[in-house]
């Protein structure tokens, strides 16, 4: 049987279900999805908990991935950074130191300083010497800038009062982006000068030799928030940047934030030391986004094969246990009812031994006095003359004994008289019992077939019930039966279920589908005109069971009855009938 | 042959006396123990026929207590069958031809009586 038929049969209205719905136990659809839906929830529930924490731990673990790697990212770009602008100033500050305030004033000399520069360090632009008053009074470069007066401008002012100053990116007399990098010298007259160099594209450019991903960005900017280097994200140079400069630290920190275009983005930066710059490293955050949503798409792809497989499981075994407790409850149905009707049919012997009793002994009244009267006409002959007074006490005590009949039998209904079990040759009995009728079988044509297995088995069972039960059935095949009808009886052994099984069926006319369940009920009876009592086929249920047999028909109105008789081989007095009855 | 008959049912048991008597059988009856006994001093009984249920002593009860004062004398039970002790006590004491159900065939007492006194 299919799963789907199973599970269809679970909810299904059949028979069994229209005729035991009103005692069963439980609501079976009810329990079905009751236990469905614990089951469910409980496996589920930790199931989605555990996902939603891998979910979150992923998340966590990937972006602090990224806040590292940007951190380290920018510590060693603003290494390399302050090591370029470093080694600089200190080569300038090497020259100030070895050359002479006069032969900084030698153009010649100058030149072939910038030039040791230019092949020793790279980068330099130019060099310069600036007078206590802001006057440059040499230059050695491609611009002629000699004599240009600086005293007005701001690295000016602080390359005085700091001794060495790094200027931002600006354009200056030359109207070219570049940075200078000015160191003042005192002489021993108490003036002093200064030497000034400029860096152009090479500082500018500095940043294009970082390594950093695709979506990567890497600048400075100065303290205003103007860039210093040309930027992916936030322009070209001497742009201002769209967000608020960052608080200062001389410490690599990581921010998260969005642009102006609404753009996730992760920033690290730090302040350089003794320069007016701040590095600054961008990340887009779809960058560590993308392996995060792949292994939340793996996360939920295993979520929902997880939560498929556990919900079919929980059908099948839901719908597994629902249906065993089922069957075991209709089978609990059923023995209660067999229970029950085990009890009613005990109960109704016992109503009709009362009945019979209180029923006969006015009968045995009006048998004795109908009786004398019949004396006094027949033995004393006081009255012989009067015939049809004789007559009507005739009619009397032939009803009487029409009821004694029946109370009688009543009261072998009512009889629990012990089975008596002994060695039973079935072939012997149902010949004895045919013998009874064989002279009514020969006055009415009836035809009567017999099959026999060979080899029958004896059978432990008692015999006198045996008989009891054969001529009860014979004889309601014999009533129901036409002239020259036709009896078939078989009886063979069935070794699987160690029974004997004795088949008695008719041609005659049949019974009504509606009567046939009522048919072993005590006083139903159809031919109560015949003077059926309605305890015949009830005598033959009861004692089947008291032998540990049972009885079933079929029957087709107007093409005969057959009665199945099952008798255990072996006949075990504790069996259910015998103890309930 | 002379009966006793035992039955707490005045009419059945008088009435039934009465038809014995017709056949020729010298039948008297009583409707309890004590009677029965007292009847039974005064003339020797071949065959008692003794209701089963009766109120007071049974007649099972009632057997007994003949059956101590008079050796000779034979019985039959006549019940209306009550319970299933009764019909089991009856053929054991009894056997099964000589306890008979109500309503009984006249005819049919007649022989067990006349079977019984033979005997």
């Amino acid at each position: 049987m299919s799963f789907v038929h199973k599970f269809k049969i679970l909810f299904s209205k059949n028979f069994d279900e229209i005729a035991y719905s009103s005692k069963h136990l439980f609501n079976f659809k009810k329990l079905w999805i009751v236990i469905f839906l614990l089951s469910s929830f409980v496996a589920i529930v930790p199931l989605l908990f555990f996902a939603l924490i891998d979910y979150k731990v992923t998340q966590k673990a990937l972006e602090s991935e990224v806040v590292m790697k940007t951190s380290h990212l920018t510590s060693n770009t603003s290494r390399f950074v302050s090591f370029f602008l470093d080694e600089r100033r200190l080569a300038l500050e090497f020259i100030i130191a070895n050359n002479s305030y006069e032969e900084l004033k030698d153009r010649n000399n100058l030149n072939l300083l910038l030039e040791n520069l230019k092949s020793t360090y790279g980068g330099f632009t130019d060099l310069g010497l600036i007078d206590s008053g802001g006057i440059q009074i040499n230059y050695s470069g491609p611009y002629n800038l000699e004599g240009k007066d600086y005293s007005e401008q701001l690295w000016f002012k602080k390359v005085c009062e700091e001794n060495k100053f790094i200027t931002d990116v600006f354009l200056g007399y030359r109207n070219v982006p570049h940075l200078s990098i000015a160191i003042k010298h005192e002489r021993n007259d108490g003036s002093f000068f200064l030497l000034r160099a400029t860096i152009e594209e090479r500082f500018i450019n500095l940043l294009s030799q970082i390594e950093i991903s695709e979506k990567g960005d890497a600048f400075i900017i100065n303290d205003w928030g103007i860039l210093q280097t040309s930027s992916k994200y936030f322009g070209k140079i001497f742009n201002r940047v769209s967000f608020d400069v960052p608080e200062r630290s001389e410490e690599t920190k990581v921010i998260k934030f969005q642009d102006s275009d609404k753009k996730d983005l992760v920033m690290g930066y730090i302040y350089l030391k003794d320069t007016p710059f701040i590095l600054m490293i961008v990340k887009d955050s779809k960058e560590f986004s993308l392996p995060w949503k792949q292994s939340s798409v793996n996360l939920v792809e295993y979520l929902i094969i997880s939560i498929i497989v556990i919900i079919l499981w929980i059908v099948g075994i839901t719908s597994f246990f629902v249906r065993r407790l089922k069957a075991t409850d209709i089978r609990r149905i059923k023995n209660m009812q067999i229970a029950e009707h085990a009890n009613k049919m005990a109960s109704i012997g016992r109503l009709a031994a009362n009945i019979a009793h209180e029923i006969n002994n006015p009968l045995a009244i009006i048998n004795e006095k109908a009786g004398l009267i019949e004396d006094k006409f027949k033995i004393q002959e006081i009255y012989k003359h009067d015939e049809k007074l004789l007559k009507n006490i005739e009619t009397i005590l032939a009803s009487v004994e029409r009821c004694g009949k029946i109370t009688k039998r009543l009261l072998r209904f009512a009889k629990h008289k012990e089975v008596t079990v002994s060695n039973v040759d079935i072939n012997e009995i149902i010949n004895d019992v045919l013998g009874f009728l064989e002279k009514e079988a020969q006055h009415r044509e009836i035809k009567i077939n017999l099959d026999v297995e060979e080899n029958l088995p004896n059978i432990l069972s008692d015999k006198g019930k045996l008989q009891q039960i054969l001529l009860n059935l014979i004889n309601n095949a014999f009533a129901a039966m036409p002239e020259k009808g036709i009896l078939n009886t078989s009886i063979y052994y069935n070794e699987d279920e160690k029974e004997v099984v004795i088949i008695i069926a008719d041609n005659g006319c049949g019974i009504p589908p509606e009567n046939l369940k009522k048919i072993f009920e005590p006083f139903f009876t159809t031919k109560n005109e015949l003077g059926g009592s309605g305890l015949g086929l009830s005598i033959t249920y009861t004692l089947l069971q008291k032998l540990g047999g049972s009885i079933s028909v079929e029957s087709e109105v107007n093409m005969g009855t057959k009665f199945k008789i099952k008798l255990p081989i072996k006949f075990e007095k504790n069996h259910f009938g015998e103890q309930d009855l | 042959m002379r009966v006793l008959l035992i039955d707490d049912e005045e009419e059945l048991v008088s009435t039934l006396a009465e038809r014995l008597c017709i056949r020729g059988f010298q039948a008297e009856w009583v409707t309890d123990c004590r009677a029965a006994l007292a009847l039974a001093d005064e003339i020797e009984f071949d065959i008692a026929v003794i209701d089963v249920k009766m109120p007071g002593a049974s007649g099972f009860e009632i057997k007994k207590q003949l059956q101590n004062k008079f050796n000779k004398m034979k019985y039959i039970f006549l019940t209306g069958h009550g319970s299933e002790d009764d019909y089991e006590t009856g053929l054991t004491e009894a056997g099964e031809k000589y306890y008979l159900i109500k309503p009984i065939n006249i005819n049919e007492l007649v022989k067990i009586l006349q079977e019984l006194y033979n005997e």
